[in-house]
């Protein structure tokens, strides 16, 4: 039988994705394990493998499709033994069910196969990827691995009324989610839109009400926990950045080109393995102490902003530092990331120098326990052997969660990381 | 005076079960029953008819000894004197075990009418046992589960020995050669199949223009096609407008589509459905709330009046014995202040009737869904296609399934048949588990059973059927 590709389901709340590339093209061979193409999610991109041996016989999604919806036909892969009669007979089959879609009788039939294809496949790079990209979000980690009790039909009810039935409490027996509990989460959802569009009317369209993407969710989920959660304290100092403008202007002289960034990550970094009590995070019953230096960077995208990791920050140079930064910004801008990239990290670097901004306090990136806020460098008169001289300084804010850094620690490393900054040539050490 | 936690009145099979529930729960309990425990049902309804309906299918099967190589020499004979005994001894038998049930349960049981005496910070009841004492007793909780009796017709005398309910079908001396009913619904059509296969000529009367009113206007059709071949007469459209009892037989004077007709027949049997027991039980001095016969409840059995509930018969239709027996458990459970009690969903209480053929349905019928305005997809299998059908002999009749177009949901399902009343139950599942129509597509059927024509009716409601 021909084997039908379906838009994978990437999150509970996933109904549409970008099919953002084809990796093999029409008549290609295709073996299991292949990737067949990408698809953009909120955050990444996922990758779609074959899982059957075939050729790939149609592709009925076009390069760049948007709004593809989740369990849709996107690519037939023809077996070996299949004739041309069985494609006949499989393509007006997935037609009509295509057909049903388009008339808005029910997309049913198309998460009904999807769910099945997920059955079937169970060991596919799809479902792999799918918990990875769960388990990231520690408020779905307990849930993702417990089974979800529901019933077949409050099941179907909660995929059509896009209804995430995770946090919903189930009333059946054992706390087993039933019609009654979708309907009800439904009629509150109505009876919320109602009174915003109430609202909405009586003020006369002051604003737009636009529903959460999944990234704005995960955002504030995790932020909202760390501040709930990690006792936050602040330490702010100056940085004169002239030795590193010094350095700077030979390097780029030539074709690479460093920024003041790429020195702020390689001294995150050196400071770390300096104070390497600093290099933790709090965990329920103890604390754990991080023998490697992976250093966030926090980059700003469209509606919401990503912090992709430089690993092994110690053992880089500063070119490959910063080759390798503007490659990750430059794929979390586009949504290319791959969850290996974002997830994990012992420490956080948020530079908004570029905005303007002299200084500000970021929140801690959870588990970890430091985030280092930079803002802008300016040219100030300082005072050195007792002369004013014209320097270029740079105010930087440290926040420390306070459970496992105390004010003695986070001002040790804060100096530690002045000291890189101010005379970069120990970065060499 | 003896105090109680709760009060039982009536030992049916409402408040049967609710005194071993409320026992179970630790609750101090006293049941109530003036008659036979056990109630209408097993006394006087589902029970003893059922044990009639028995014989019925006996004598459909020895018709049909000839088709199956069977033969008998010599003359096969009914006996009704027997036949009535054995209907008495497995009521009887059955009443003694709910007797050993409670007192398995140690729940004390009174024999005696109770009734409201007084409402202070507790009920009092008044008991009238049978000796004629009155004895008064206090509780806390209150559970009126009276059952009902058959709804009579103003100017018909039920006295008469040629005139009479449900209870006088179940006994009569002979066979009646003649019998008009008066009612299609399960009492009256189990009581006109009984009849007719015992040999009697009978006349239904429905005021509707379908039999089993309550029942898919396909299945009522269907039932009315073999009922009619079988012999038995039916008048739709009509109504008893009066009795004349001055001859030896009954004269019925029936208005039938505008015509006013006489039909004479040895006996008249009034099937027209039941009214509540609210006589006699002190209920004016408590502002019970009652309508139509019958008292109003919540869904958690709570009357409008403080710590009396009521169950069964005596509350808002359907009138079925299983549906007494969970609100029993609901009221107990209620009032033993369990948290999370099972509500009862009344479109998942499937209802029965045991003529031969038999008829059953749960949920919504075709008509009473488009009514609702639902998108439906309707399946319905034949019995012809059903192996197990055909070994039997038994291929009248189908099986109907409604689903929700948009959810899957199971709305309904309706069918006619051999055996049906025991199919149901399948669906009874599937709906409490609030399946959808994958999941029953998807749940093997052995083979072969009746059970499989069942899982055609929901492929054919997706186009899918393999059989048919």
């Amino acid at each position: 039988m021909p084997v039908f590709i379906k838009m994978p389901s990437l999150s509970p709340t996933m109904t549409e994705g970008k099919l953002s590339k084809w990796l093999k093209k029409k008549g290609d061979h295709v073996a299991p394990g292949d990737v067949l193409a990408e698809i953009e999610t909120d955050k990444a991109t996922m990758e779609i493998e074959a899982v059957d041996e075939g050729v790939l016989f149609e592709i009925k999604v076009d390069e760049g499709a948007e709004n593809v919806l989740v369990g849709a036909t996107i690519a037939t892969i023809m077996e070996e033994n299949d004739s041309e009669e069985d494609m006949m007979v499989s393509e007006s089959n997935s037609n009509s069910e295509s057909n049903s879609n388009s008339e808005g009788k029910s997309n049913l039939e198309g998460t009904n196969n999807l769910v099945s294809i997920e059955n079937k496949n169970k060991n596919t790079n799809i479902e792999y990827n799918e918990k990875k990209i769960t388990s990231d979000l520690p408020l779905d980690k307990t849930t993702s691995e417990d089974r979800i009790r529901i019933s077949p039909l409050a099941k179907r009810l909660a995929l059509k009324n896009n209804i995430s039935y995770r946090d919903i409490k189930g009333s059946g027996p054992y706390g087993r989610i039933i019609k009654k509990d979708i309907e009800n989460f439904d009629n509150l959802k109505e009876t919320f839109d109602k009174n915003l569009n109430n609202n909405i009317n009586s003020e006369k369209n002051n604003f737009n009400d636009v529903p959460h993407s999944p990234m704005r969710k995960v955002i504030a989920q995790r932020l909202v926990n760390s501040v709930n959660e990690a006792p936050h304290f602040f330490l702010s100092v100056d940085c004169n950045i002239s030795e590193i403008n010094k350095i700077r202007n030979q390097i780029n002289s030539g074709n690479l080109k460093i920024s003041v960034n790429d020195f702020i990550v390689k001294a995150s970094a050196k400071a770390l393995e300096n104070v390497p009590k600093a290099n933790c995070s709090w965990n329920e019953n103890f604390i754990r102490y991080y023998n490697n230096f992976d250093i966030s960077v926090a980059v700003a995208i469209d509606d919401g902003l990503i912090t992709p990791i430089v690993r092994n920050v110690e053992s880089k140079g500063l070119g490959e530092i910063s080759i390798e930064i503007k490659d990750l910004a430059d794929k979390a801008k586009k949504g290319n990331l791959i969850p290996e990239e974002y997830q994990g990290g012992n420490f956080t670097v948020s530079n908004l120098g570029m905005y303007g901004i002299k200084n500000f306090t970021a929140i801690i990136n959870p588990p970890q326990s430091m985030i280092l806020a930079i803002g802008k460098a300016e040219k100030k008169p300082v005072i050195i052997n007792d002369e004013i001289q014209i320097s270029e300084i740079m105010n930087v804010t440290l926040s420390c969660d306070h459970r496992v850094v105390d004010g003695a620690l986070g001002s040790l490393w804060l100096n530690k990381f002045k000291s890189y900054i101010e005379n970069p040539s120990l970065m060499l050490i | 005076m003896r105090k109680f936690d709760l009060v039982v009145l009536g030992g049916g099979p409402g408040g049967y079960v609710a005194a071993i529930r409320a026992k179970q729960l630790g609750l101090n309990v006293l049941l109530l029953e003036s008659n036979e425990l056990g109630g209408v049902c097993l006394n006087w309804g589902c029970i003893p008819t059922k044990a009639l309906l028995k014989v019925s299918e006996f004598k459909n099967n020895i018709n049909k000894f000839k088709d199956f190589g069977i033969e008998v020499n010599g003359e096969i004979s009914f006996n009704i004197k027997n036949v009535i005994q054995r209907s008495r001894n497995v009521s009887k038998q059955l009443s003694n075990g709910v007797k050993h049930l409670l007192k398995k349960n140690n729940v004390e049981v009174i024999k005696g009418f109770g009734s409201i005496y007084d409402i202070k910070e507790e009920v009092i009841l008044n008991v009238l046992q049978d000796e004629g004492s009155n004895i008064k007793i206090g509780s806390k909780y209150l559970i009126i589960a009276t059952g009902a009796k058959p709804r009579l017709i103003p100017g018909v005398d039920t006295t008469n020995d040629n005139i009479w309910t449900a209870k006088d079908a179940m006994v009569p001396k002979s066979i009646p050669k003649s019998i008009t009913i008066i009612g299609s619904g399960a009492i009256g059509i189990e009581f006109a199949s009984f009849y007719n296969d015992m040999g009697s000529n009978v006349t239904v009367v429905e005021m509707e223009n379908s039999i089993l009113p309550n029942e898919d206007k396909e299945v009522s059709e269907t039932a009315k096609n073999i009922f009619s071949k079988r012999g038995i007469n039916f008048l739709n459209n009509s109504s008893l407008i009066s009795v004349d009892t001055s001859k030896n037989n009954i004269i019925s004077k029936i208005k039938s589509n505008n015509k006013v007709i006489n039909l004479d027949s040895e006996k008249l049997l009034l099937a027209i459905g039941i009214t509540g027991n609210i006589q006699n039980l002190g209920l004016e001095k408590s502002n019970i709330k009652i309508e139509n016969g019958h008292i109003i409840t919540d869904d958690k059995m709570r009357t409008n009046i403080k710590n009396i509930y009521a169950i069964g018969d005596v509350t808002q239709p359907p009138w079925l014995a299983h549906k007494a027996s969970h609100e029993a458990i609901i009221a107990s459970e209620v009032i033993a202040g369990l948290k999370n009690v099972h509500i009862l969903d009344k479109s998942s209480i499937p209802s029965c009737t045991y003529s031969y053929p038999q008829i059953a349905s749960i949920g919504l019928n075709e008509k009473q869904a488009k009514d609702n305005g639902l998108k439906i997809k309707v399946g319905t299998f034949p019995f012809l296609g059903n192996g197990k059908s055909i070994t039997m002999g038994v291929s009248d009749g189908f099986i109907k399934t409604i689903f929700n177009d948009e959810t899957g949901e199971l709305i309904g399902a309706h069918m006619i048949g051999s055996e049906v009343t025991e199919l149901i139950n399948s669906f009874s599942i599937a709906k409490q588990l609030e399946t959808t129509e994958k999941d029953i597509v998807n749940t093997v059927f052995a083979h072969p059973t009746l059970s499989e024509a069942l899982h055609e009716s929901v492929l054919a409601a997706y186009n899918r059927a393999i059989h048919f």
